[in-house]
């Protein structure tokens, strides 16, 4: 019975799959009422120094006592020193990360996802359509176009949110204009001080000149407000293949492990959130699927 | 007849019922915790054994959607019991297990993680269905691309004695399913249960080390084709039938049937078929702190896609009805599945109808939807 060996042993257990790493708060802004962008700093420099997002992926936050959530990286690729986090506080964890100060340390995996086409669409027209908080994982491609302006043709953001105060980043739009991008912002309701557009964001489509040929649309937001955008791409003879959709689910590992934020045959944390939506297509209009 | 002989592997012996003692015996002297099928509560669980006088010796189960009895039976069979509300599943992937321990520390946190103390698990009287739910499992959690080490360190040091299902009960459809009844493969040793003896089947290189000078004979031409023709027979007897023909297209293609909303409301939305299926593997995350806020411990726990908060959004719940979360279970078990992790979720094992305390029968609603389509 030699070869055949005692297996009753105690092994150290490596959880470094869901065990946070830890995040110093360094300068938190705040974005409107509810909303503030978090700035982050890994407490171990090798690890600030090694790590590296694109566009459009996640972390997972972690609050100790009250659990993970999953948020978008709202900051620019290129920088190095600091990891930007836009969040609503609307939830458990997050209203608890409301109450947070500079210097405080938090739980950071990640980062997680698939990212923005950054590369495949070089020389295209980039049409950004985004609502509300759905701008903080777009602000990623943003930044990347601005430094890589020659790579893109047109570049057009439409932007909406429920009134002027719940807009994102509004101090910034003047900079991404002198970059050469055409911001145009809506609210669904104005006041007397609003000068611009008023109504939802698919609504707007009508009066931009775009070249079905040649055009990548890029949509996050409600998702009421992403399947009308779909409608409204689709009927400008944009290709299935040239739309790209980010989603929200209840996400929990981040490793298509949990299960919790299924879409059809997708894991929307390992296989999105970015999807091309031909592959979204045959689950995307039914309803509480 | 001999005793010192060593048996190959592929090859089967046949063994008298009281030697299996023997087996169960030097799986223990190795370090195993032997685990097998026992009554309790009027019902099978899988608990630990010593002796095979504690499995369920001449019972069989009569099983029917949302019903489970145990019932004397004449012959002195210990394996043909269908098993309870329970599976392996529970030993490779705990209902609970956990994680790591955060202890404050200044202004941060400690990690301290946990430890596995599990014992390598010898599982005894593991069916064909059950045994391809184990392997479905190894494929979602141990991915060439992500492997969980909370699965994997238990896993790969379990010991399978499977066995061939001779009776299966009501709710029963492996067969359907390509499961069972007969044990394929990913076994250290497969029997199968004779009126006065075992056959075994060496499966692996350790089975065939533990056998090292046992007392067997030679499987006879009559032994192995008694036994043939009992799991023929076994297939015939399925309590229940599933056409697998065309799906997950099927499921896919009536994913807006009104059928979902019909079921919704029969539907208690209990999560009972989750916790009792041998494939289901959603699990949650959570944090437990002391009182005194300086430590915070995170557990894992199974979850289920009844459960209104598995969907949670800050902006409301993605599946708020209960139609819409059978239908993702449904659609998930019999079709995405699919695309997931390359073949079915679904074993035909018959638990989540036997233990729906609405009597829901999966094959029944596959058969509806069906007929609808058509």
């Amino acid at each position: 019975m030699a070869a055949f060996q005692t297996t009753a042993v105690s092994t150290p257990r490596a959880n470094h799959w869901l065990e946070p790493n830890w995040a110093e708060i360094t300068a938190i802004a705040n974005e409107t009422s509810d909303v503030s962008t978090y700035w982050l700093k890994f407490v171990d420099p090798s690890m600030q120094a090694n790590y590296s997002f694109k566009p459009g992926q996640f972390n997972m936050i972690h609050l100790p006592g009250f659990g993970e959530a999953a948020i978008s990286i709202s900051s620019d690729s290129g920088e190095r020193d600091k990891i930007g986090h836009t969040i609503r506080f609307v939830g458990n964890v997050t209203r608890a990360v409301s109450r947070l100060k500079v210097g405080d340390v938090i739980g950071l995996r990640g980062p997680f996802g698939t990212s923005w086409p950054v590369e495949e669409m070089e020389g295209k027209d980039i049409f950004i359509a985004s609502g509300g908080i759905g701008l903080p994982p777009l602000r990623p491609v943003i930044y990347h176009i601005m430094r890589n302006r020659e790579k893109y043709g047109k570049v057009t953001l439409l932007y909406g949110a429920r009134t002027a105060r719940d807009l994102m980043y509004p101090s910034e739009y003047e900079n991404w204009r002198q970059a050469g991008i055409d911001v145009e912002v809506s609210v669904d309701r104005s006041d007397a001080n609003w000068p611009g557009r008023v109504g939802v964001v698919p609504m707007w489509f009508y009066q931009f000149r775009i070249d079905a040929r040649k055009t990548v649309v890029l949509t996050c937001g409600p998702e009421i407000m992403i399947r009308f955008v779909i409608f409204e791409a689709l009927a400008r003879r944009i290709p299935l293949e040239n739309i790209y959709v980010s989603l929200e689910r209840n996400m929990k590992c981040g490793q298509g492990s949990c299960g919790h934020c299924q879409l059809g045959p997708y894991f929307v944390c390992k296989d999105g959130p970015v999807f091309r939506f031909d592959a979204l297509q045959p689950y995307f209009n039914l309803e509480e699927f | 007849m001999s005793s010192n002989h060593r048996s190959e592997t592929g090859s089967t012996i046949a063994i008298r019922k009281p030697v299996f003692n023997s087996i169960l015996r030097r799986l223990k002297e190795n370090g195993y915790q032997t685990i097998g099928p026992r009554i309790k509560n009027e019902t099978l669980v899988y608990e630990p054994i010593e002796n095979i006088d504690e499995l369920p010796c001449s019972y069989i189960t009569e099983q029917k959607a949302g019903s489970f009895r145990l019932t004397q039976a004449s012959h002195k069979h210990y394996f043909d019991a269908i098993p309870g509300a329970q599976s392996w599943k529970q030993f490779l992937f705990p209902p609970c297990v956990d994680l790591f321990t955060l202890r404050k520390n200044g202004a941060g946190w400690e990690t301290s993680n946990s430890r596995i103390d599990s014992p390598g698990y010898a599982f005894i009287g593991v069916r064909a269905c059950e045994l391809a739910a184990i392997q479905i499992q190894d494929s979602i959690f141990m991915r060439s691309d992500f492997t969980d080490p909370t699965y994997r360190e238990r896993r790969q040091r379990v010991f399978i004695v499977s066995v061939n299902c001779l009776a299966p009960s009501g709710t029963c459809f492996c067969a359907s399913m390509g499961s069972g009844p007969r044990v394929k493969d990913g076994f250290d040793l497969n029997l199968t249960e004779l009126d006065d003896a075992f056959l075994l089947t060496v499966g692996s290189e350790l089975a065939r080390n533990l056998l090292d000078g046992i007392e067997y004979e030679d499987a006879s031409a009559f032994m192995l084709t008694t036994a043939e023709h009992a799991l023929e027979r076994a297939a015939q007897q399925m309590g229940r039938t599933l056409d697998v023909s065309d799906l997950p297209k099927l499921i896919l293609k009536n994913l807006d049937s009104s059928r979902w909303k019909e079921i919704g409301e029969r539907c208690l939305s209990c999560g009972n078929c989750t916790q009792v299926c041998p494939t289901c593997f959603c699990w949650d995350a959570v944090d437990q702190m002391s009182l005194d806020g300086k430590t915070t411990s995170r557990t894992r726990f199974w979850d289920s896609c009844f459960n209104p908060g598995f969907s949670y959004l800050a902006g409301g719940n993605t599946r708020p009805t209960i139609a819409s979360r059978y239908r993702q279970w449904l659609s998930h078990k019999l079709g995405t599945w699919k695309e997931q992790h390359g073949t079915l979720g679904c074993v035909g094992c018959g638990r989540c109808i036997t233990w729906c305390p609405a009597g829901i029968d999966l094959t029944e609603e596959v058969a509806a939807l069906r007929k609808e389509a058509r």
